[in-house]
């Protein structure tokens, strides 16, 4: 089966001919399978943003394609505008873009704009606000009556309730507690078990990518400079550090006691991995 | 395209236009607009045209950032020349329809368009070359006789400074909005204009809403660094009169009066 987004050879040139001009995208290949789960890291400016953008439409690269589903999204205006909903894309803090008067219609706002019937917006806005925990009541209070996270949520279902076939968050967690990030990543993990839609996700979280993700992309200077499964991609420890990123936390544990002469694998990156490896070593007697 | 707007920019330099106190700027500004409107026939326009290209050249502020100011007002510009076009009396030389195309309203319309375009390009001069923070302390000084009359000239000043320091925030935030709205399937682009405007609720009501927070955060941050308005407050860049100065409002006072020569001498 073709991946069902594919880039190809992606450049974007912002202010072309000014003074301003400054190359965002330098050449990026990239594609997702469907039900993959993909994490995007990379420095401040080394154009996550742009790139999720032009894989909706948002921004037409300076060249470039993007295909979805095989063809490309550039092909005809009604293809454009279909991707649009297929291709569904969270921007960073969401919650600042509600704008009705109730979160049922706030949700409703793209299937609505989709020129669907009035019974299945509905079904859709409960659909989507199932999958994010908000109940019947929660949908009929005025976004600005809900707590920060369950706002963010609630903006998160808007595109949810699309049913994108790529659903594309850039950085859905920032700023919020330890048990509002960590909801918000199951809502859009759920998501992706229940339609076998293909989740990107950008973040500066390594713990995320490496509980959640098959695969990442780093980013550094408008190209991806690593694409490979978590493990072994933050194997390349120093590389990543070169360029500003961190590793995750249970990485940098199995680096240190690994320095100290423990002998454990060097692809561990999640805390289960390391207690598992460390259980295995107290079993083997300790003998390093 | 909205990055694109350039109302309020500074683009920071080291030019002798850029050093100038923006009190001279202010009212140099002043003063060309003065003689803009003074000027009347071919002689006076072009010493006008000659006295912006100068600054222009001087202050090293790029022709596309002076044609990007003009753009968004090119339809006031063009309505206003068609607008004179048709509308002044004079030898009819052509006739389209009911409208009457004269000598005198060609002649009028290049006129007005040129004023305009003088007018925004000169305007603009100042705020790309007048950092927002210098332009309201110019502006705070110069209007500070109007204290004795009770005006509040230090809040007004600081009220714009703030509103021109917002106008690219507000800006990128708007640009921000509109794109996730679009991602929603907004559609800002077709349909008639009540449908348009409708389309516009769902970027307005954030942006307010988010101007609201931004003030809001704004005013605790100022007070929570103790500022309660203009009295006893003192400057770390007190604003000083140099030489420099001093020359730039002669060369304006210059130009008023070459303004009004010429246009003697063009018999207008």
């Amino acid at each position: 089966m073709s991946p069902i987004i594919k880039a190809e050879k992606i450049t974007h040139v912002y202010g072309t001919g000014t003074v301003f001009e400054r190359t965002a995208l330098a050449g990026v290949d990239f594609q997702a399978e469907r039900g993959e789960c993909v994490g995007i890291i990379g420095h401040t400016g080394s154009g996550k943003s742009t790139f999720i953008q032009t894989l909706n439409g948002l921004i037409k690269p300076t060249s470039g394609s993007v295909f979805f589903d095989g063809a490309d999204i550039r092909q005809s205006k009604e293809r454009a505008r279909e991707v649009r909903f297929k291709v569904g894309l969270v921007f960073q803090y969401p919650e600042y873009q509600l704008f009705e008067e109730t979160v049922f219609k706030d949700i409703a706002f793209g299937p609505k704009n989709m020129g669907l019937t009035e019974s299945e917006i509905s079904e859709r806005v409960r659909e989507a606000a199932d999958f994010v925990g908000l109940d019947d009541e929660d949908l009929e209070k005025s976004p600005f009556e809900l707590s920060g996270g369950q706002r963010r949520r609630a903006a998160i279902a808007g595109v949810i309730a699309m049913r994108p076939q790529v659903l594309i968050a850039d950085e859905p967690t920032a700023g919020l507690d330890p048990s509002g990030s960590a909801e918000i990543t199951a809502n859009i993990e759920a998501y992706r078990r229940s339609t076998g839609a293909a989740v990107i996700i950008v973040t500066h979280s390594m713990d995320e990518i490496a509980r959640n993700a098959d695969r990442v992309a780093v980013f550094d200077e408008g190209r991806i400079v690593i694409d490979a499964p978590p493990a072994r991609a933050f194997s390349r420890g120093e590389e990543l550090t070169a360029m500003g990123l961190g590793l995750p936390t249970a990485a940098v544990i199995a680096a240190r006691l690994r320095e100290r002469g423990l002998r454990i694998a060097d692809d561990i990156i999640t805390s289960e991995g390391l207690r598992a490896a460390l259980r295995a070593f107290r079993r083997g007697g300790g003998n390093a | 395209m909205l990055r694109d707007i350039t109302i309020g920019q500074y683009f920071p330099d080291d030019t002798s236009v850029h050093r100038l106190d923006p009190r001279t700027k202010l009212i140099w500004t002043l003063v060309f607009i003065t003689a803009l409107f003074m000027a009347r026939g071919v002689p006076s326009y072009a010493l006008m045209l000659c006295a912006l290209v100068c600054c222009v050249f001087i202050s090293r502020v790029g022709a596309r950032a002076l044609v990007g100011s003009i753009k968004p007002v090119l339809i006031i510009i063009c309505i206003t020349a068609i607008l004179n076009v048709f509308f002044t009396r004079g030898e009819v030389i052509a006739r389209l329809w009911v409208l009457e195309v004269t000598r005198e309203g060609l002649v009028n319309a290049a006129y007005m368009a040129s004023r305009l375009v003088m007018l925004i390009s000169g305007t603009f001069l100042l705020t790309y070359t007048t950092s927002p923070i210098a332009l309201t302390d110019g502006i705070e000084s110069l209007l500070g006789p109007l204290k004795k009359l009770r005006l509040p000239v230090h809040e007004l000043a600081m009220m714009m400074s703030i509103a021109l320091r917002f106008i690219p925030t507000l800006i990128e935030e708007t640009d921000k909005i509109m794109s996730a709205q679009k991602a929603r399937g907004a559609d800002f682009e077709t349909g008639g204009l009540v449908k348009r405007a409708k389309a516009m609720l769902p970027i307005l009501i954030p942006l307010f809403i988010s101007a609201f927070r931004r003030a809001d955060e704004l005013a605790v941050a100022m007070e929570s660094r103790c500022y309660h308005g203009g009295e006893g407050r003192t400057r770390m860049k007190k604003l000083r009169m140099a030489a420099r100065d001093y020359a730039a409002l002669a060369l304006g006072a210059a130009l008023l009066a070459l303004v009004a020569i010429a246009n003697t001498l063009s018999g207008a």
